[in-house]
């Protein structure tokens, strides 16, 4: 057991830190939208100095450094200890250019991936539907091949940024005699092409952080596809790997139940603050200790990444699963510990914390539910995880896209 | 940068368990349990693996190993439910004594021949019961020591004095628990003599800190042992044609109690680490350790038994000794609710 990262590297954390003080005052703040001047220098400044994009190759507009997990962890934990903007990094960036390194032609590594990693083009991700959630490939939104156009028709639903995104990664249904996982193709296309309509969806805690989106024969260039016909839930999969262990970081864990210590620390009951009280304390105790078991689970799984020296798949399974369900009840400790002042929302002029407690609470339950339910979770863990078997499936009679 | 077992802590973890699956099967935890056989053969066995002498220096006769060690240690004997005075001899009583420089029976009890109990009640919030010192002799009682036969006992006071007493010195009554894999006994003192090997409060909290991450390491073993036998049952157990691990409602049981169980493995782990670092946060994590292996192993505890269904409860299976081992930690060196409590205190978060 060694935990230090090496005297080696003692020397890159200082650039790390030099860099965050003399370009700290640059960073965008609060106002700075997804198409500010402010956050698309911010983001330049970050790649041109390998904080974001680090190991991307510059051919495509990356930083282009070997990949070291112990630097880009560094500069995690410099950036989070600095509270400094990581740079924008939303879908395109973390989800789709990593499949276009991966199974895209030359012509599209040249044309998306710089501008994306740029924050010039901004993506949504056109996946689930109404009637293709945790079996997303059933999904019915169709496309079908009208001499060199693509002509799509369907629904998407669960698209987050679609009002602000530029194009869209979108999976369709190009095969439909084929079984279903070998049925879809990935596409890609422009947000602002004719027959896309948008539609916000408000969510409970009053914002619209998802919409929908209707194609109707909404045509698109054939070359505009990611892979081969057919082979879309292969590319599909790769991105899902990458979205699940971002949900659920112990370090936002971790500053979120300091800041319950705090809250507990500053509201009192008659006088007697939170702290002194023992079953909220015990409440606040028993979830450090679950929040501790997984930060240290995060750095057996960092070890590994590292030494490949130890077999981590059920510990790196369980983390969307556990760590969304722990944040979920940390945040409920943030409200339940201000009682009645707890339920203040909106201009509330009691409200504490912006509102990020209340916020946050209901958010989680959309992150249990979203990236695959908990449900989902635990059918993974114990078929991938534990071995036991499949549920027997009903069979299908007819192909999925004449069913609907 | 590597968070996890050495190689040498992986094979020195191999070679226990190998001895543990071919030396202490079900039939002799259960002879060991329920009858008045002593654990000798047990314990000379895993002596000679090293594991009395894990915390004892080389110079004593002891492997001079480290916490994180002895935390590979303790998972697989709570694997195996195995009984034997690892936590108090091995650990506690070996700690202390090294401490307190009090060598002299460190090379018997590194050999196994030699087994230091711990009477801790009184810092661990007695219930009932106190020791009281005067001259050097002392009087009065302690609740729950381990183990029913050592050859002689570390009484700790409350005011930090640590006595040694030989065990034909005192009065000793076996209390049976629900876990016959360990034995615990109550200790009546009238006017026994004792020697003073320490007057340190902190080298008691150390000693009992160190405790409970060997605790919490049991109770991994302990609980990753049910968990495997309830997946390998579900899949064997047929019920309506099929096997009941196909069942989404059993799969589901499984996937929590890995989900719950997994990070503890690395959690325990880095209890062990702090200890040999000195970390400033090794006793804050022991807590944790003990109090959350405690819930999680409640709940594997638990879990397995419903998914092995009526079988769970009989003794054919014998399931039960490792439940009842994980309860038996749960209470002992301190519940969950109390070591929580302590682990407030220790940041600050409240007074003492």
């Amino acid at each position: 057991m060694d935990l230090s990262y090496g005297h080696e590297y003692d020397t890159f954390r200082e650039e790390v830190k030099s860099f965050i003080q003399a370009h700290k005052h640059k960073q965008p703040g609060p106002g700075d939208g997804l198409k500010s001047p402010a956050l698309r220098n911010w983001q330049r400044l970050l790649i041109e100095n390998g904080y974001h994009s680090r190991t991307i190759p510059s051919e495509y507009g990356g930083f282009g450094a070997e990949p070291d997990i112990i630097k880009s962890r560094i500069i995690a934990e410099e950036f989070g200890a600095a509270r400094m903007h990581r740079g924008f990094n939303g879908q395109g960036v973390t989800m789709l250019t990593p499949v276009l390194l991966e199974m895209g032609t030359e012509t599209q590594k040249k044309a998306f991936v710089g501008p994306t990693i740029n924050a010039e083009i901004i993506w949504c991700q056109g996946y689930s539907e109404p009637g293709a959630g945790s079996d997303l490939a059933s999904l019915t939104t169709k496309a079908e091949l009208d001499g060199d156009e693509w002509v799509i028709n369907g629904q998407k639903i669960w698209t987050s940024t679609a009002h602000h995104a530029d194009w869209i990664f979108c999976l369709v249904r190009t095969e439909p005699d084929a079984p279903k996982h070998l049925g879809i193709s990935f596409l890609l296309f422009r947000m602002d092409t004719p027959g896309i309509e948008i539609r916000p969806l408000v969510d409970m805690t009053g914002d619209a952080n998802f919409n929908e989106v209707f194609f109707t024969d909404v045509r698109v260039p054939k070359d505009q596809i990611v892979g081969e016909r057919g082979q879309g839930w292969q590319v599909a999969n790769a991105i899902l790997g990458h979205e699940r262990g971002s949900l659920a970081t112990p370090d936002a864990a971790i500053n979120r139940l300091n800041g319950v210590k705090r809250l507990m620390r500053e509201e009192s009951i008659n006088g007697v603050p939170l702290t002194e009280n023992p079953v909220f304390r015990d409440r606040l105790m028993k979830l450090e200790g679950r929040v501790l078991a997984m930060q240290y689970n995060d750095m057996r799984l960092l070890s590994a990444k590292i030494n490949k020296n130890q077999d981590v798949r059920l510990a790196n399974m369980i983390v969307k699963l556990i760590g969304t369900e722990l944040r979920h009840e940390i945040e409920c400790l943030g409200v339940d510990v201000m009682g009645e002042i707890g339920l203040s929302y909106g201009d509330n002029p009691h409200i504490r914390g912006n509102g990020s407690w209340q916020y946050q609470y209901m958010f989680y339950l959309g992150l249990i539910i979203g990236g695959g339910t908990s449900q989902i979770q635990k059918n993974i863990i114990s078929e991938r995880g534990l071995g036991m078997p499949k549920e027997p499936k009903i069979p299908l009679t007819k192909p999925v896209a004449k069913e609907a | 940068m590597e968070f996890g077992l050495s190689q040498d802590q992986r094979l020195l973890d191999e070679s226990i368990r190998k001895y543990l699956s071919s030396e202490v099967p079900l039939d002799t935890i259960r002879k060991l349990a329920t009858t008045a056989e002593s654990d000798a053969a047990v314990w000379q066995g895993l002596s000679e693996l090293g594991l009395a002498g894990v915390l004892i220096p080389e110079a004593h006769g002891g492997a001079a190993l480290g916490m994180l060690d002895a935390v590979a240690i303790a998972e697989a004997l709570g694997y195996a439910a195995c009984p034997g005075p690892f936590l108090s001899t091995a650990i506690m009583a070996s700690y202390l004594l090294s401490q307190a420089g009090a060598t002299d029976p460190l090379a018997a009890m590194a050999s196994g021949q030699y087994r230091v109990g711990i009477a801790f009640s009184d810092v661990i919030g007695a219930r009932k019961g106190q020791v009281i010192e005067s001259h050097s002799k002392l009087s009065g009682q302690s609740l729950f020591a381990l183990d029913a036969d050592a050859d002689a006992y570390l009484v700790a006071l409350a005011d930090g004095r640590v006595f040694m007493l030989e065990s034909s010195d005192v009065e000793r009554t076996p209390l049976a628990t629900i876990d016959g894999t360990r034995s615990v006994c109550e200790l009546g003192f009238d006017s026994s003599s004792a020697c003073l090997v320490a007057n340190d409060i902190e080298l008691i909290h150390q000693t009992l800190h160190r405790g409970r991450a060997i605790q919490a390491a049991d109770t991994l073993g302990a609980a990753q042992y049910m968990l495997d036998q309830a997946v390998d049952y579900s899949l064997e157990r047929k019920q309506f044609n099929r096997a009941i691990g196909s069942f989404q409602a059993v799969k589901h049981m499984c996937a929590e109690m890995a989900s719950q169980l997994e990070p503890c493995r690395a959690f325990a782990w880095y209890a062990g680490h702090a200890f040999d670092e000195s970390n400033s946060d090794a006793a804050l994590t022991a807590c944790h350790a003990k109090a959350h292996l405690a819930e999680v192993g409640q709940f594997v505890a638990k879990t397995s038994t419903e998914v092995h269904g009526g079988m769970g409860f009989t003794d054919l299976v014998g399931l039960h000794y490792w439940f009842k081992r994980i309860g038996f930690n749960r209470q002992l060196l301190g519940s969950p609710e109390q070591v929580r409590h302590e682990a407030a205190i220790l940041q600050g978060l409240c007074d003492a």
